[in-house]
């Protein structure tokens, strides 16, 4: 099935590296990947592990100390590793690649109305009057659901509240018909019951206009909800990618056990929550063998020797570890994991009778 | 012979055990003014309505620490106010953790903040221990409440002050309270609840900034539980960490809630969260309370619309569930709330309360009984499996 899937972005042997104080701190460290056409990608870590800088990268984002010291990232036929002057990104920035950011409070002008930025997007990209591109921003504004778009166009961001702010946000990005999207936590500072909200539009969306879309976060959780695929980063690296189904009912790698035990959802009342001890690694030591090791339990000596390669579980998915090497010894995964569907099972059909269906007849 | 009791350290706590021990403030007197006061209100109208004693959810009165009764928190802007929470009754249990659950702009802050007189109550009263605690209440009561209860909030970043090491933010409650001996003894408690916490005596002279996520909550945490707290509210104190970060927040609560005999508010939107700490969840929307239950019996048998709304929310880690669920929308549309017959907060079951007019609560009557019918079948169910699964083991 992958192969016959369209490449939009293929990234081959990243490095990025950032210059802080006087030292080079090597972040991305040797990544490849492949995003399909249409697929949501979701990538998991925990903050740190650099899941924000890789796909900054895309956009030509980078914080002005961090730089890509190798590799490829093809988007199209264009490598833009390439790009050297700011006007290169301007066909792709915004208008081919999209981002939505985390905190919409941020990433919204307070200065300037709503309408304003929706429809400044409109004249660049597309060259609009002022009068059609207001046309246009509050058909985006309907199109994301903002009650009363016409009204609220003059409004200004803090007239707006969490989830309508992150909506208008989309609407910007909506605007400039990109064909990726990067949604970087886009759902992290609000709450569960406007974040489903949030993901729906989003999903919803992506149905409607094929966008391809790589979605960041740290939860889990959220990521069942939307990712056809998963890539789990941790240290700069990616150590296990599969698709959705592969990630959750075969998870392969401890570091991935261990972000799906520690779910709060799948905790009980009588035992204490699960939890990954110890700190992720800071860049600024130089990684040896497993960047996981220090925290892992089923770590082996040659974890803390060399790294692990990539190793091909199915087609579509992949883990670095030598858990799966031939010489390493059977280890039972961890209790939580393996009856993890049993718990999920128990999760759901608590909320089956929320749904109603099941006891009404 | 001044000077040696200047010097007694423990004074203000001692002083603090003898007025909250001996509080007289009981649900009679708390009834008595809550009607004075309404006469006062009314006393020039004519058609005035009648005066409704406030219940609470706890018969017990030896159980309640902390009391809220016709609570009114209003926010004035110019000469507009704007009523945040109107006649909430809240009784908050010794030693339980209670959950708040309600989404942003629900009140649920503004409770919490309101019983650590952050916010002032522009009515009804809320007593702590049977003495009273809002409003105007006397300077010695007001201090000795401080070493009571402790407060973690929810930006650990926000909530540090960034130019003291950790040594200072620690121990500043410490000080202000002259709860210790002499350095020797100020640095031993600190460097003890660092350990405790999981930090390191190394990290004492650090400063915010040098820590992550997770280890900052920790040194919140331990700045409130080194004053030794009858009380902590917790104010979304996990909402800003990551996933994996959660967990371990969590147990460190929990731990010191079991250990100490403490009696936690715990706020938080996500009710999946909630769950797995408390004992008892309190769910919040606009300002009133609509459902109330012990936590387990909350989930297997939620009523209000919105508690559905919540519950469905939740994520579930499973492709194949997420992709079937369906989300329920809760609007206040829903109810058909008349002037006849308006809602009140009902105990449908014992300890499990939901507001409800009368409509409703006969329609919540009957969900129930489908509820506990759909309870029994998958405990049978359940029991079925486990004994298929021993049988192939």
């Amino acid at each position: 099935m992958a192969n016959e899937k369209e490449v939009v972005i293929s990234v081959k042997n990243l490095n990025v590296k950032f210059l802080s104080h006087g030292k080079k701190v090597h972040v991305i460290r040797d990544v490849s990947l492949d995003v399909y056409k249409g697929e949501t990608l979701a990538i998991v870590g925990e903050s740190g592990s650099g899941k924000s800088v890789f796909t900054k990268t895309f956009t030509g984002m980078l914080d002005a100390n961090g730089y890509i010291d190798s590799g490829q990232i093809m988007f199209g036929d264009l490598d833009v590793t390439k790009f050297k002057k700011s006007k290169d990104w301007y066909g792709i920035r915004g208008k081919r690649i999209a981002t939505i950011f985390q905190d919409p409070m941020t990433s919204l002008n307070p200065l300037l109305s709503i309408g304003y930025q929706i429809s400044e997007v409109l004249r660049l990209h597309h060259g609009l009057s002022k009068k059609e591109a207001k046309e246009e921003a509050i058909k985006l504004l309907e199109r994301v659901r903002i009650p009363d778009a016409r009204k609220r166009y003059d409004d200004y961001p803090f007239q707006y509240s969490g989830g309508m702010r992150q909506r208008v946000v989309i609407a910007i990005a909506l605007a400039c018909r990109p064909e990726v999207l990067i949604c970087d936590e886009p759902t992290t500072a609000l709450d569960v019951t406007v974040q489903t909200q949030i993901l729906d539009l989003i999903k919803e969306l992506q149905e409607e206009y094929g966008w391809t879309i790589i979605f960041i976060t740290h939860d889990l959780g959220v990521v069942a909800k939307v990712a056809d695929r998963i890539a789990v980063m941790y240290g700069g690296q990616f150590v296990e990618v599969g698709t959705s189904e592969d990630v959750f009912y075969r998870p392969a790698h401890p570091y991935t056990w261990a972000l799906l035990s520690s779910l709060p959802q799948l905790g009980t009342k009588e035992e204490p929550l699960l939890y990954i001890k110890g700190n992720p690694p800071t860049f600024g030591d130089e990684i040896i063998g497993d960047a996981f090791a220090p925290r892992n339990e089923y770590a082996m000596r040659i974890d803390y020797i060399q790294e692990p390669p990539m190793f091909k579980i199915s087609d579509t998915h992949y883990a670095k570890t030598w858990l799966l090497d031939d010489h390493a010894p059977q280890v039972e995964k961890p209790r939580v994991i393996r009856n993890l569907r049993e718990r999920m099972k128990i999760a759901a059909e608590e909320l089956q009778k929320e749904l109603g269906d099941t006891y009404e007849k | 012979m001044k000077n040696d009791e200047m010097k007694t350290p423990n004074k203000a706590k001692e002083m603090s055990h003898d007025i909250f021990d001996t509080g007289s403030y009981s649900n009679e007197s708390v009834i008595a003014y809550l009607k004075e006061q309404h006469d006062k209100k009314y006393r020039k109208r004519k058609n005035a309505p009648a005066f409704v004693e406030p219940k609470g959810q706890i018969k017990d009165e030896d159980d309640i620490l902390v009391k809220l009764r016709d609570v009114r928190i209003g926010f004035k802007r110019g000469n507009t106010e704007r009523v945040v929470i109107e006649h909430l009754n809240l009784d908050i249990k010794r030693g339980e953790i209670l959950g708040l659950v309600g989404e942003s702009g629900s009140g649920k802050t503004t409770i919490g903040r309101a019983i650590i007189r952050v916010n002032p109550v522009s009515g009804g009263v809320i007593t702590y221990n049977n003495v009273p605690i809002s409003g105007k209440i006397p300077h010695h009561v007001e201090r000795a409440l401080k070493t009571k209860i402790q407060m973690i909030f929810q930006d650990p970043s926000a909530s540090l002050n960034e130019r003291a090491n950790v040594d200072y933010i620690v121990s500043e409650g410490l000080r202000a309270f002259h709860l210790y001996d002499d350095e020797e003894d100020r640095l031993n408690k600190v460097t003890l609840m660092l350990e405790k916490v999981g930090l390191m005596p190394e990290h004492l002279k650090r400063y915010p900034h040098e820590f992550s996520g997770g280890q900052r909550q920790r040194i919140g945490i331990a700045r409130c539980m080194i004053m030794g707290p009858e009380m902590v509210i917790a104010d979304e104190p996990i909402s800003a960490l990551d996933v994996s970060i959660r967990a371990q927040v969590l147990n460190l609560i929990k731990q010191f809630q079991q250990e100490n005999k403490m009696t936690v508010l715990f706020i938080a939107h996500d009710l999946s969260v909630v769950r797995y700490i408390s004992d008892r969840i309190a769910v919040i929307n606009s300002g009133k309370i609509v459902e109330l239950a012990d936590a387990n019996r909350l989930f297997e048998a939620p009523l209000h619309p919105y508690t559905k709304a919540l519950l469905s929310a939740v994520p579930i880690p499973d492709p194949r569930i997420e992709s079937k669920k369906k989300i329920v929308v809760y609007s206040p549309d829903m109810h058909h709330y008349t002037e006849e017959d308006m809602p009140d907060f009902y105990e449908i079951e014992p300890n499990h309360f939901v507001r409800a007019n009368k409509a409703e609560l006969k329609k919540y009557k009957e969900d129930l009984k489908a509820l506990n019918a759909y309870n029994e079948n998958l405990k049978k169910k359940s029991k079925g499996g486990q004994k298929d699964e021993s049988k192939k083991d």
